[in-house]
């Protein structure tokens, strides 16, 4: 596929070349902070980018898709517990879980449409909340401490910061080459289709439901690859990360880069985290300057980020 | 007789108190143009949307080619060779004019678990795509998004997208709605054309049209069939004149 020189491409190749070269930045100026909180960044891109292939590309307002990033840090973490430390185990079953919850809490929802189905989506990660909070053996309330991160026999070390950091960063990649090829096949064409118009969809021939089931599966697998690595990042997985207002930092970093758009959930995702950031070493209420200036993007901002570069670049 | 194409027998759908299909029964042969008339409010909609699925009747029964489709959903009638045009345009308003009429043709070309290979580039569909696209006079078309078209243009690619499923039976509720008079002329010699080649049920309100086109007419009034059989038997049915033509005197072209 020929790749056009616009304002958007060019924005999106400057953050990854950034992603890219940050360890190098971090190891110069002895900042390693810089790397915990962008490893961080780039976990949670990934579970962004996931959640727009259901959200942006078809259409589907998840309000649970932190549900996947505790069933694939649970996974990890329970696996850790009972002394299962490989991380050929344990990545595999936290992506069989997540997909599995997908097919389950999917084939259920996708039979409501609009306000019902985000609201129906909420319920289901609340649901995995308390279930995640009444594990008594893992923790509870409290979370799972990790005491050691998910081991692939010396291939790679999840220890070393550096080496960690380029694992996350290339699976962020490899999910945002995954989703670029999904939407541009036959598969991607029917899911945007049905995002369009259903009933249109439904009388050239293609039964919806089945569609949408599978990609809702797929943004679930993906995100619970997300889950395993912000276990493994943090030594620490608890009920916290599925509470719903997670699902709304998610959404809102999709929102704020440009749903529908391939970059857009992680150049969503550097921006939100990184005045998360920013604002609350300035104040406390950083909440406060964050909420007005999300309200004033999704205004007057249409499509987000890489919506408002689109215009830029066509002048 | 050879078998009917499409046979509707004692068809019933009740909204509420009100039944908008009261016991229609209906024959298609293969290759005719079946036009369905009737007064505001006779229920053509509700039928035809029994015929394509989108609404399930309360009793009676749907053949195609001899086969009972009455509890099939859409999108395996469709897979039959059953495939409709909106009364409302209907399309996919973002994608380009090639992309709704490829889709199309994608839906009848086995399934679409494919999740790799680029769907834009593939020879198969987007020929196709532009086959049907210069068959309803849009070949140049193509690469414009459906919502950048003009009306009549969005009711030539309804067409474009229910011809490249390939349909054995066309289903067009109101083709000529809201088009001024070059363009529904256009459509009318569209229509002509294609009736060669594909068995159509036409629902339409341009009575100039439909008498030009229809090989039998059917006519609806409050849910019922009062009347079927050729153009100049429709025309000299006593019943047809009191109840339609006659209350609203002649009907040529309805109103705009």
């Amino acid at each position: 596929m020929k790749i056009e020189l616009n304002v958007r491409n060019a924005v999106s190749a400057l953050v990854v070349a950034g992603l890219v070269l940050l360890p190098l930045y971090s190891q110069l100026s002895g900042n390693i902070f810089i790397l915990t909180l962008f490893t961080r960044i780039v976990i949670l891109a990934l579970a962004a980018a996931s959640l727009n292939l259901i959200m942006g590309y078809g259409g589907m307002m998840s309000f649970g898709h932190a549900a996947y990033l505790g069933i694939g840090g649970y996974a990890v973490g329970i696996l850790a517990q009972e002394g299962f430390g490989s991380g050929f185990l344990q990545f595999p079953i936290a992506l069989a879980a997540s997909a599995l919850f997908a097919l389950v809490i999917g084939a259920l929802s996708l039979r409501t449409r609009g306000v019902y189905f985000i609201m129906i989506t909420l319920a289901f990660a609340q649901m995995a909340y308390y279930v995640a909070s009444g594990l008594a053996r893992y923790g509870g309330d409290d979370g799972l401490t990790i005491y050691k991160r998910s081991d692939f026999a010396g291939l790679i070390n999840l220890g070393n910061r550096v080496q960690f950091y380029y694992l996350c960063l290339a699976c962020l990649l490899g999910v945002v080459l995954l989703i670029w090829r999904i939407v541009n096949s036959r598969f991607g064409l029917v899911v945007q289709g049905l995002r369009s118009n259903e009933r249109r969809m439904q009388a050239i021939g293609f039964p919806a439901k089945r569609y949408q089931l599978v990609c809702f599966v797929i943004a679930g697998t993906l995100c619970g690859l997300g889950g395993a690595l912000l276990a493994n990042n943090t030594d620490f997985v608890s009920p916290a990360v599925m509470y719903w207002t997670r699902s709304g930092d998610l959404m809102v970093m999709v929102i704020l880069g440009g749903m529908g758009s391939l970059f857009g959930p992680v150049i969503g995702a550097v921006v939100y985290l990184v005045l998360e950031e920013l604002l609350s070493q300035i104040t406390e209420y950083w909440a406060l300057i964050m909420g007005p200036l999300l309200l004033f993007v999704v205004l007057f901002g249409r499509g987000g980020i890489m919506g408002m570069l689109g215009r830029l670049s066509r002048g | 007789m050879a078998d009917p194409l499409l046979r509707v027998e004692g068809l019933v759908r009740r909204f509420g108190g009100i039944t908008a299909t009261d016991n229609v029964s209906l024959d298609v042969a293969r290759g005719e143009l079946h036009a369905i008339i009737g007064p505001n409010g006779a229920g053509k909609t509700t039928l035809i949307s029994q015929l394509t699925g989108h609404l399930a009747p309360n009793s009676g029964s749907v053949w195609l080619a001899g086969r009972d489709i009455t509890h099939m959903p859409a999108y395996r009638r469709c897979a039959l060779g059953l495939a409709r045009s909106f009364q409302i345009t209907s399309l996919l308003l973002d994608f380009t004019a090639a992309d709704n009429v490829a889709l199309a043709a994608q839906a009848h070309d086995g399934h679409s678990f494919r999740f790799f290979g680029d769907a834009r580039k593939e020879r198969r569909l987007r020929d196709a795509a532009q086959a049907a696209l210069r068959r309803v006079g849009l070949g140049e078309r193509a690469h414009v998004p459906a919502s950048k078209l003009s009306h009549g243009e969005q009711r030539e690619l309804e067409l474009a997208v229910a011809l490249a499923t390939h349909p054995q039976l066309l289903l067009l509720d109101e083709p000529m709605a809201g088009l001024g008079a070059t363009e529904s002329a256009r459509m009318v010699k569209l229509l002509q054309e294609l009736r060669r080649e594909v068995t159509i049920v036409l629902v339409e309100h341009d009575m100039e049209a439909v008498f030009a086109l229809a090989d039998r007419i059917s006519v609806l009034v409050y849910g019922r069939v009062i009347a079927s059989g050729t153009p100049s038997e429709i025309r000299r049915n006593d019943e047809v004149k009191r109840a339609y033509l006659g209350d609203q005197h002649v009907v040529v072209r309805h109103d705009r």
